[in-house]
């Protein structure tokens, strides 16, 4: 009963699948290949000298992880109320359809797109060169900030389009006033979603390189005094301890960086999905 | 306003854009009234409600021209308070819209709004609200709950407890039972009929029985023009006009 045509039709569909199937195992054995190594090489390199000790004979990563820190609370700190508040200015004062909008979302995201280093030239003439900032924390903070705005600024818009209508509506309807509206039932009903792209931009603070580079100095060696102070970060001592004769310390960093990324990931997730529940069950 | 809550439309116009919704209205609603809105959907029921409140402001490329008083005050002079407007003409929508958050904070919002902090007042509020509302019994040991968690119902009657609850006037109300179940429904106009002693309730409705079951007047809608206004029993049973009478008969709508 089979005919030529049908078998010729059963083969190409198996090729199709095994073709799939072989993308599918590459895919995720570069991936595991990737995870394997940075761990095999960097796992047995994190002692307490690495992460906690001072910097001599042996380098550490304590420098980097107050740096990191700071990074992270000058840029969020800066970034988020910036954000938030042009996102509720876009959604809740101007009219959706209007051009203004749409060529801001032009502009936001072609600022979303542009390489990272571009923002660290910017940083570098901006901060170090023309303000004599020198190479500083403060100086990358504001330019790390500058480059996380737009992520803040899309995402957080789109929780605040995602609060129904109706819920505005039933908030005027009481008498209250639109500054009201906005902190007492929009932001509330859009925390999730906010929290959880903040969470993601701090990640993205955290694995930046090519800004820093620009920005901070590399200074791997000395904890930063102040925020004035040059610094390093987590990722900059990669680099660092990579081309300067330590892989297996570059490698341990590696591994420090990558459980700090998942954790932000798994709590983004996870505070997404906690907030989320029932909130808008009705909407 | 005075302590008079008569609604008093004249000569009144409205444009959404080039849409001419509602054409040459001319009504005037008595206070402790219910009046029903009939009429087939997109003829400008809803319309006309949201422009006693003031909701279609919100709407882009609305115009309205005539005059359109409640209390003798003009509600669309220049210098007049919006929100004290819609805290005293009331309104609760088609589908339940409570706040994603407790059944207590619900129905406090309008009156933290308007000043009242103190939680021996609050609490007064929230009981007489839920009361009025036919609510109270049923949620009285949770109301520290996600308002979320009740059903369409409930959520419908916290709704009007929650408008309730900011000591309106005048009660709106846009097709409140076109989204519950039978059971549901009954409960409501249950409570209208008890409301209508401190209220004036204006109700969109289609559902002409509803009409007959709860309302003291009708005005019944074609078009954006209010083809007959009058007590229900007589619009109902002798209607004037040949169209409100294809109408109330089902041949048409």
């Amino acid at each position: 009963m089979k005919s030529k045509a049908h078998n010729r039709q059963i083969l190409r569909y198996r090729i199709a699948k095994w073709l799939a199937f072989t993308a599918f195992v590459l895919c995720i054995l570069s991936l595991i290949a990737v995870l394997t190594f940075i761990l095999i090489r960097g796992l047995p390199h994190i002692n307490s000298q690495l992460l906690f000790g001072n910097y001599g004979k042996e380098p550490s990563i304590k420098p980097a992880l107050v740096g990191t820190l700071y990074l992270v609370l000058i840029s969020v700190l800066m970034a988020a109320p910036i954000g938030i508040g042009c996102a509720i200015f876009l959604t809740e004062y101007m009219k959706t359809s209007s051009r203004f909008v749409s060529i801001i979302h032009v502009a936001v995201e072609t600022l979303a797109g542009i390489p990272s280093i571009v923002y660290g030239i910017f940083g570098y003439l901006v901060f170090v060169v023309a303000l004599h900032f020198k190479y500083s924390l403060i100086g990358g903070g504001i330019t790390l900030s500058i480059m996380i705005l737009p992520v803040i600024v899309r995402s957080t818009e789109e929780s605040l389009l995602a609060v129904p209508r109706s819920l505005r509506e039933g908030s005027f309807a009481l008498g209250t006033s639109k500054v009201r509206t906005i902190f007492s039932v929009v932001l509330p009903c859009a925390a999730s979603g906010i929290v959880t792209s903040l969470i993601l931009a701090i990640g993205r603070v955290v694995s930046e390189s090519a800004v820093l580079i620009l920005t901070i100095g590399m200074v791997v060696n000395k904890m930063p005094e102040s925020l004035t102070s040059p610094g390093t970060s987590l990722a900059l001592d990669v680099y660092y301890f990579g081309s300067h004769g330590y892989p297996e310390q570059a490698a341990a960093t590696g591994v420090v960086l990558l459980i700090l990324v998942v954790s932000i990931n798994i709590l983004a997730t996870v505070l997404g999905k906690k907030f989320g529940k029932g909130e808008l069950a009705n909407g | 306003m005075d302590d008079r809550y008569n609604v008093s439309i004249s000569d009144c116009n409205l444009y959404y854009s080039d849409f001419h919704a509602l054409k040459d209205i001319n009504i005037e609603i008595e206070q402790h009234e219910v009046t029903a809105l009939i009429g087939p959907s997109g003829c400008g029921k809803s319309t006309f409600i949201k422009m006693l409140n003031r909701m279609n402001d919100l709407v882009e490329d609305c115009k309205i021209t005539g005059n359109i008083s409640i209390g003798g005050q003009d509600i669309y002079a220049k210098d007049l308070d919006i929100n004290l407007l819609r805290k005293n003409v009331g309104m609760v929508f088609q589908k339940p819209n409570p706040f994603p958050m407790s059944i207590y904070d619900n129905i406090a919002f309008a009156p933290r709004t308007f000043g009242i902090k103190k939680k021996n007042e609050l609490d007064d509020i929230i009981e007489h609200s839920l009361k009025q509302a036919g609510l109270w019994l049923e949620v009285r040991d949770r109301l520290r709950r996600n308002a979320m968690g009740l059903s369409g119902g409930q959520q419908q009657r916290l709704c009007i407890a929650r408008a309730l609850a900011a000591d309106p006037k005048i009660l709106l109300m846009d097709e409140p039972t076109s989204a519950l179940d039978p059971i549901s429904t009954g409960k409501i106009e249950d409570l209208i009929s008890l409301l209508k002693q401190e209220y004036t309730i204006i109700i969109v409705t289609h559902n002409m029985q509803q009409a007959t079951r709860i309302s003291d007047k009708t005005a019944f809608f074609l078009l954006g023009e209010i083809i007959e206004h009058g007590k229900t029993d007589d619009l109902f049973s002798l209607p004037k006009d040949k169209r409100t009478e294809s109408y109330v008969t089902g041949r048409f709508g």
